[in-house]
């Protein structure tokens, strides 16, 4: 037996199994090293996967040996590759922020408990990407969904359990939808594997319960992506979760239904199907671009630095909706950049709030004076994030609008790319509100402030390296996004 | 050093100054000699390009290719090399003119002060050496970040309201409407290489290329063209230094300079002239000439009237590059060159009365020039050569606008830059004959004080020497401008 080849399950299964044993070790700091140790590990698989996929292609690895379409498939291509990749590495770099971040915000007997729940959500959400099954992909989302209402509630702020029962309640009804939309799937072709899927729907695509299902779907996974105006539950589960799950679920959960949406839509149902014969790229393309617009100036106002980069989220996750509604290759292309380029600086931007909640014990606008000089690392990684999320030259965000712009431009769609540069203009205000607070302010002579653990500030500037790197050198994101869209848009994949 | 390594070395070495300073920010001595050191340093390597340069075959520096087909490359241009030297001269005067200014005048935040500066001085370098429009915006944008700094340093609430204006300005108009410009040019042309004679063929529409105009000369907001001047005006809260050399020479021209390597380099000189609204575009500077001339001369706090007069004095260089013609383009050239000593010595001056008399209204000049007789000598000598009357540089460079304007027979570029001629002498004479003539007004008692610091003094006389000694040996920055349109 050969450990690579089964490290489709091993990415999957070495979190999925940390869960119960994070509840037998008990011991805070005993668990906290198991979870660091298995995202770890699974990072570590989903490189090699990586390596493997982009010189093999894509990898089919059968549970238990089963044959598809009995058994479950699990399919690694080029884009799940690219995803595992993002959300283990998002999972390993937030729990070394969460050392000290947890012990702070969570009680003690229950820190056990929060570590079970955050290594079941991570594998929920690295076995929705890896598998290849409809409704595997519904259990993985129900795993990864109840850990995370769990994980919310554990919030410090007595608010965080109203926003974890928001969060349930809508959360619930997309699942139920996703459901449905497989059911009938189901109903109409007796399969559940994508590609058999994929390969039996064209047949039969002209019928009500296809396109039924279809709409069911694509809003259940809207509901998951908090797409506009699916987002409400998600403001307040961000502003009110521990810092170090508002960072985690703010870098992998939406990338992760953006995956879905994509898989969905261009993998099972087919491009034709679903941007052609249905008109979801038009619905797709105004409610990104109402998304972007309404929720960065909703950014604008917010007070609490939590809510407003919850917002700003809103809003980036139009972007990645946007090309995909523009729908030709570069609009894919750059959505599926956005995925990781996003990631990277929400990632980066969250951890440096969780820093500062850490050190002053708010994370209000207000309580920002002065912070450019008291905390001048956590801020410098602020600046350095916020310059990613408006699209500045040499960081990563720069080349997800150049792509998302370009697209719109191919298709002659030159108001929507002013549009785009106008949410742009809006981060400037949002970001720079914050600069100005943190750079002028005065601080509070009554508080003690200090500079962030260098354990949280370690994976704070691997992400802001990260930006700016990746804004140089782009080999490696363009050129998976690249070949991921190929693979999408050229059937199958 | 060969032409390559003079590429590599010419913007690192401001920033391993920073560096320096930064390290060295303890003991004010040792910083201020690793500012000036590396000016210098900076000065002779970009004098050295300039003496080895053949321009037949110029190298090209590749540093990382962010985007497929589409580098960060330096590379060498006659206007570049000229935008280089110009502010790699200036860097080491403003440096010693800076010593004398913020001692003088107890700022604090010193170190910030002078590691933002040379932060933004590679900016610059980045900017002159850009072989594609790419690197230029990347630069561009380091520019308005690294100079944010500098205009709020006072970090009061005047500070931080016109840090909001000047990054808003900036940078909106450039991630709104440059930004804009340039995917779209890479969407038609798939290139964004400055090339001789334009990168767009005859294919593509002139309403297109019209709208891709106007969003190149708006989007460069450090350009200043009316209605996006504000900011201009607004960073005037910096220290002087940083209005002298930054809000004078470096940022602004930096802006023009964008402008006129797009409309060489990009559109090309022909293209421009074919299109209708270049007409509308030279209309709108003329505009801007007159209208903030004629603002600057309400203006009686020092600094604004200089700053409005620099608007007016960037929208001739616009002009000259909207004329589609290759005089126009190289009196925008020169002006480049020729406005920046004219205009550094301006605020040298102005900085000077500042710290010495802690006078900043010109209202309260009167009989100031015999107190600061050189500081005000030379403020005369700038004046004039704002004023475009010989022997000073500013002759030459309107002298070829003007011909540019005759060439094409551009009215209104002709009257704009003579009723500009008559208000820069009614907004800048008055200033010398109150200063020079008549009597001190008790009510603005100056105290006891003579000449500024001498520092001050060195970096102001400099400036103003070059001022003059330039009209007699124009032949470095003609023969660069020349190289230019010459291709």
């Amino acid at each position: 037996m050969n450990v690579t080849e089964h490290l489709p399950i091993l990415v999957v299964i070495i979190p999925l199994m940390t869960a119960p044993l994070c509840v037998l070790l008990g011991q805070p700091r005993l668990v906290w090293f198991a979870a660091l140790v298995s995202s770890w590990l699974s990072f570590a698989a989903a490189i090699l996967l990586v390596m493997q996929v982009t010189a093999e292609g894509p990898i089919s690895y059968w549970l238990g040996g089963w044959e598809p379409p009995w058994g479950i498939e699990y399919r690694i291509d080029i884009l799940a590759a690219y995803v595992l990749l993002i959300v283990s590495a998002m999972a390993s770099l937030v729990l070394v922020f969460a050392r000290k971040s947890v012990p702070r915000e969570i009680d003690e007997h229950r820190i056990a408990y929060f570590y079970t729940a955050f290594m079941l959500a991570f594998a929920g959400l690295v076995g929705i990407v890896a598998t290849g099954d409809a409704f595997n992909v519904f259990v993985f989302l129900e795993i990864s969904s109840l850990a995370t209402y769990a994980l919310i509630s554990m919030g410090k702020d007595r608010r965080a359990l109203n926003a974890s029962f928001t969060y349930l309640i809508m959360g619930t009804i997309g699942a139920t939808f996703i459901l449905i939309g497989i059911g009938s799937l189901y109903m109409m072709t007796g399969t559940l594997n994508m590609l058999d899927l994929a390969a039996r729907l064209p047949e039969v695509s002209d019928t009500r319960t296809v396109r039924a299902g279809f709409a069911f779907l694509t809003v259940g996974i809207g509901l998951k992506l908090a797409l506009f105006p699916l987002h409400l539950w998600l403001p307040n589960a961000y502003a009110y979760a521990p810092s170090m799950v508002t960072a985690f679920l703010a870098a992998t959960a939406t990338k992760v239904a953006v995956y879905l949406l994509l898989r969905t839509i261009l993998v099972i149902f087919g491009i034709d199907f679903s941007l052609g014969l249905m008109p979801l790229d038009n619905l797709l393309l105004m409610l990104g671009l109402i998304g972007v617009l309404s929720a960065s100036l909703v950014a604008v106002y917010q007070r609490d630095i939590k809510r407003l980069f919850a917002y700003s989220s809103v809003a980036q996750i139009g972007y990645m909706v946007l090309g995909i509604g523009v729908a030709n290759t570069t609009g894919i292309t750059a959505a599926i950049l956005h995925l990781f380029n996003h990631a990277l600086m929400k990632g980066a931007l969250f951890i440096a709030l969780g820093a500062v909640a850490y050190r002053i014990g708010s994370t209000r606008l207000e309580d920002f004076a002065g912070l450019g000089r008291k905390m001048p690392w956590t801020m410098a990684g602020i600046v350095a994030g916020g310059l990613s999320l408006i699209g500045i030259p040499p960081t990563a965000g720069f080349i997800s609008k150049w792509y998302l712009v370009l697209s719109t431009l191919e298709q002659d769609l030159w108001p929507v790319a002013l549009l785009v540069l106008l949410g742009s203009m809006l981060a400037v205000i949002y970001v720079w509100k914050l600069v100005e607070a943190a750079y002028f302010g005065k601080p509070d002579e009554y508080r003690h402030y200090q500079e962030a653990p260098i354990s949280m500030l370690a994976p704070l500037w691997i992400l802001v390296i990260a930006n700016f790197y990746f804004g140089i050198h782009t080999g490696l994101t363009v050129g998976l996004a690249t070949q991921a869209t190929s693979a999408l848009t050229g059937g199958g994949g | 050093m060969n032409e390559l390594q003079l590429l590599t070395w010419i913007p690192l070495v401001p920033l391993l100054a920073t560096i320096g300073i930064v390290a060295t920010g303890k003991s004010p001595n040792i910083r201020e000699a690793v500012s000036i050191t590396a000016g210098l340093i900076l000065f002779w390597m970009v004098a050295s390009l300039a003496s080895i340069v053949s321009w037949d075959n110029t190298a090209t520096l590749v540093l990382a290719e962010p985007l497929p087909g589409l580098s960060l490359a330096f590379n060498l241009e006659p206007l570049g090399l000229l935008f280089a030297l110009v502010a790699s001269f200036l860097w080491p005067v403003t440096t010693l003119y800076a010593i004398g200014y913020m001692r003088a005048h107890h700022e604090i935040n010193q170190t910030r002060f002078y590691a933002a500066f040379s932060v933004s001085i590679a900016a610059v370098m980045g900017i002159a050496l850009s072989a594609n429009m790419l690197t230029l915006f990347i630069f561009y944008e380091i520019l308005t970040l690294s100079t944010y700094p500098l205009v709020t340093h006072a970090g009061n609430d005047k500070a931080r309201r016109a840090g909001r204006v000047y990054l808003g300005l900036l940078m909106g108009t450039s991630v709104g409407l440059l930004l804009l410009a340039m995917i779209w040019t890479w969407h038609l042309t798939g290139t964004l290489t400055f090339t001789n004679g334009g990168v767009f063929d005859h294919t593509i529409s002139p309403v297109i290329l019209s709208v891709l105009l106007i969003l190149y000369v708006f989007g460069t907001g450090k350009a200043a063209l009316m209605p996006f001047h504000r900011w201009l005006p607004a960073a005037m809260v910096a220290p002087t230094p940083v209005s002298a050399l930054l809000h004078a020479v470096a940022v602004v021209k930096a802006g023009v300079f964008t402008i006129l390597k797009v409309s060489v380099y990009i559109f090309g000189v022909d293209t421009i002239a074919e299109l209708a609204v270049s007409d509308m575009l030279v209309m709108i500077a003329a505009l801007t000439i007159v209208l903030a001339s004629a603002i600057a001369l309400y203006k009686d706090n020092f600094k604004a009237r200089l700053a409005y007069s620099t608007v007016s004095q960037l929208s001739y260089i616009t002009m000259g590059a909207m004329l589609g013609i290759a005089a126009g383009a190289i009196g925008s050239g020169l002006h480049i060159a020729m406005h920046a000593f004219g205009k550094i010595t301006l605020f040298f001056c102005a900085g000077a009365v500042l710290v010495t008399a802690h006078k900043s209204n010109i209202s309260e000049l009167n009989g100031i020039g015999r107190r600061m007789p050189w500081t005000m000598g030379a403020f005369a000598i700038g004046a004039v050569s704002m004023i475009g009357a010989p022997p000073f540089a500013g002759f030459i460079s309107k002298w070829y606008l003007l011909s540019g304007a005759f060439q094409t027979e551009q009215w209104i570029a002709i009257g704009a830059i003579v009723i500009s001629t008559l208000l820069n002498a009614a907004y800048f004479m008055p200033i010398i004959y109150a200063a020079f003539f008549k009597e001190e007004d008790p009510q603005h008692s100056h105290g006891e004080h003579g000449e500024a610091p001498l520092p001050i003094l060195l970096a102001l006389l400099v400036t103003a020497s070059a001022t003059w000694l330039i009209f007699f040996f124009p032949g470095v920055p003609l023969a660069l401008v020349e190289q230019m349109v010459n291709g």
